[in-house]
């Protein structure tokens, strides 16, 4: 959690709020790709569509 | 007792510092430890080492000080790759990765891996973050011989800024100014490094090394068109020839059209004339580059004191024409000025600026860098333990005997193996793991080069002089205990040369006599300078004296005690591995002395194979 409050203030102190839909779709992605170890994501993506 | 650990570590060369009440008692880099070259690692073996250098576990440290902050580079690589989008996908694609699973969390990441060391823990609230170049700026003023000076730092990049000038006044450190990225000046050399066919990030001084064998033809070139150099140094980079910010290469095919050849292959492509050339103009701009800046520094803050850190002040050619310009009457360049160096440059930011703590006023001409002996000794009973159980055979000489066998030793032409207490922090051999030769033998550079380094025959080696006899020898007058100075041979040393020999081109010149001492004087009679001096190395300086006396010249070669891409020495078993892999014919490891001959042959590894070209 801490992560994400000192993430928070970083964007803050840089006023580069921008950045923050890049990086939760990129944190999402990316926990996506740990969670399902690389292999099984393609099946995950088949049922999106 | 207030105790600072430093650390560098995740991009290259990983290192830890110690620092206890303002003191540095420690530091080393991490490759000494695994073998490694360049390991970016954490630095898990070099802090247990700095930490037991001071009979400290980790719960003893009251402050963990990280040389980066890696949310200021995450912003900036994802602003890099956004403004270039969607060319850079490529590189993207391989970085992002690393960076969500990793990087991202470094603090965390830091945590855990120092909890790993089963030494206690730190808390989270403990654990600070120095941005890159502030850190290179205090390892320059922090422990500078100065209570006031200009602190200029110069590398590839760190989170944004890639030069940066900073005021340093007592304990207070200011950056005031920076060129961000993608312009910077020590990319633009790895690019030329890149393009000549050397590794980016260890070629940098093959490419220095080259550059007096050929002429600037292209300095011009690379200014009228790769660099916009305004009047007071600060620059900026045509990105259209550059491929660094998005690709995988540094330069692109623009870049090769605009020099008429394309990227020189180190497996299939012979040096040539073209690229010495190449090595020269990049030199000549880069030279120029920073002799801009001191001089604009200099009458900007009237201030006559300059410290330099950053890769880029790794460039002792340009520090020699630096010192030589006078913009500053006083010069002090970190002798760990690349990435490892950030690891003291934290500590000491933490000190001061952190917390705030005063610092003790300088003594003139004294440094706080201990003649950067700050890595691990041997005592000698261990020495013969560890050479013992290596299956070495030695004899335990006393004091005496040792200097002047091995002065024996270099008199009859021996590379001789020094191993001599405690290890030197930064990329330089400063008689602590060195290997030695006579100066004035004119075949030494050409045996060292190719039978012991087992490296290019055109490297050139450095001296060690007495601090007291340098001017005898070279046109300098000034410390250079960490060899990151320039300057040419006395003309009363030189060889004049024939007219015939003035035509050779290039590498021919390599085999000319040019002085007194050929072994060190490169082809345009500089040589990269190490003062040695009484106080910080007296067994070396002894050494030295006795060779001195033998022969009249207070000089001997010195070069890292290594092989082509292998990290120097670190323990006497590290020594006997390479003595006995190379052609090294004699070898001093505290007072232990090795003779080739009598060594069981079966001991010997294939040591040139071992290691990859750097």
């Amino acid at each position: 959690m801490s992560f994400f409050s000192e993430l928070w203030t970083f964007m803050r102190v840089r006023k580069k709020f921008w950045l923050l839909p890049i990086l939760v779709v990129m944190v999402i992605f990316g926990g996506l790709i740990v969670l399902t170890q690389g292999s099984a994501v393609a099946p995950f993506i088949y049922t999106l569509f | 007792m207030t105790a600072i650990l430093g650390i560098s570590s995740y991009y290259h060369d990983s290192a830890a510092a110690l620092l206890i009440d303002g003191e540095l008692v420690a530091a080393a880099q991490e490759e000494r430890f695994t073998r490694k070259k360049h390991d970016a690692r954490f630095p898990e073996n070099a802090i247990s080492y700095v930490l037991q250098e001071a009979g400290l576990q980790l719960s003893d440290v009251d402050h963990v000080a990280f040389y980066d902050k890696p949310f200021l580079k995450f912003e900036r690589l994802l602003e890099t790759y956004v403004a270039n989008a969607p060319k850079g996908f490529g590189s993207f694609r391989i970085a992002m990765p690393v960076w969500l699973r990793e990087k991202l969390f470094q603090k965390s990441l830091l945590l855990k891996e120092l909890k790993k060391l089963g030494q206690g823990t730190i808390k989270p609230e403990n654990l600070l973050f120095a941005e890159h170049h502030y850190s290179h700026a205090a390892s320059a003023y922090y422990p500078s011989p100065f209570d006031e000076a200009v602190v200029l730092t110069l590398d590839g990049v760190g989170e944004w800024a890639t030069t940066t000038v900073a005021i340093g006044k007592g304990e207070n450190l200011e950056i005031l100014k920076e060129i961000h990225f993608p312009h910077s000046l020590g990319l633009l050399y790895s690019a030329f490094t890149y393009y000549t066919g050397f590794k980016v990030n260890s070629g940098e001084y093959k490419v220095m090394g080259l550059a007096p064998y050929g002429e600037p033809r292209f300095k011009n070139l690379i200014l009228d068109k790769l660099v916009d150099l305004k009047e007071d140094g600060s620059y900026r980079l045509d990105q259209s020839y550059f491929n660094y910010s998005t690709g995988l290469t540094m330069t692109n095919d623009k870049f090769s059209d605009l020099f008429g050849a394309p990227v020189r292959k180190p497996e299939t492509d012979r040096l040539e004339q073209f690229h010495m050339d190449i090595a020269a103009s990049v030199q000549a701009v880069t030279e120029e580059i920073v002799l801009r800046l001191t001089r604009s520094l200099a009458k900007e803050y009237d201030i006559p004191n300059l410290c330099m850190a950053g890769g880029v002040a790794l460039n002792c050619v340009a520090n020699g024409k630096v010192l030589r310009d006078q913009s500053f009457q006083n010069i002090w360049i970190q002798p760990a000025a690349g990435d490892a160096g950030g690891s003291v440059g934290a500590a000491y930011a933490a000190w001061h600026g952190e917390l705030g703590n005063p610092r003790k006023a300088a003594q003139p001409g004294k440094d706080r860098m201990k003649g950067s002996y700050l890595g691990p000794v041997f005592e000698q009973a261990d020495i013969e333990k560890r050479l013992s159980e290596a299956g070495a055979v030695f004899s335990t000489l006393s004091e005496d005997e040792v200097i002047s066998k091995t002065v024996d030793a270099l008199e009859d032409g021996k590379a001789v193996g020094w191993f001599n207490g405690r290890m030197e922090f930064g990329p330089r051999a400063l008689g602590g793991r060195s290997i030695l030769g006579d100066p004035r033998s004119e075949t030494m550079q050409r045996t060292l080069n190719l039978k012991v380094k087992y490296r290019e025959s055109f490297r050139p080696f450095a001296p060690s002089v007495l601090r007291e006899d340098v001017s005898e020898w070279f046109d300098f007058d000034e410390d250079s205990p960490y060899m990151l100075m320039v300057d040419t041979v006395k003309p009363e040393h030189r060889r004049e040369m024939t007219a015939e020999e003035n035509e050779l081109f290039g590498i021919e010149k390599l085999n000319v006599k040019r002085s007194d001492i050929p072994a060190i004087t490169h082809v345009d009679y500089s040589a990269r300078i190490q003062t040695v001096h009484e106080d910080t190395n007296p067994r070396y300086h002894q050494l030295i004296s006795a060779f001195k006396q033998r022969t009249g010249c207070p000089i001997v070669v010195n070069t890292s005690f290594n092989v082509r891409g292998e990290p120097i020495v670190c323990t006497p078993e590290d020594a006997f591995r390479c003595f006995m892999g190379t052609d090294i014919e004699y070898l001093v490891v505290g007072n232990s002395v090795l003779m080739k001959e009598e060594q069981d042959p079966k001991l010997a590894e294939d040591y040139k194979q071992k290691y990859e070209l750097d």
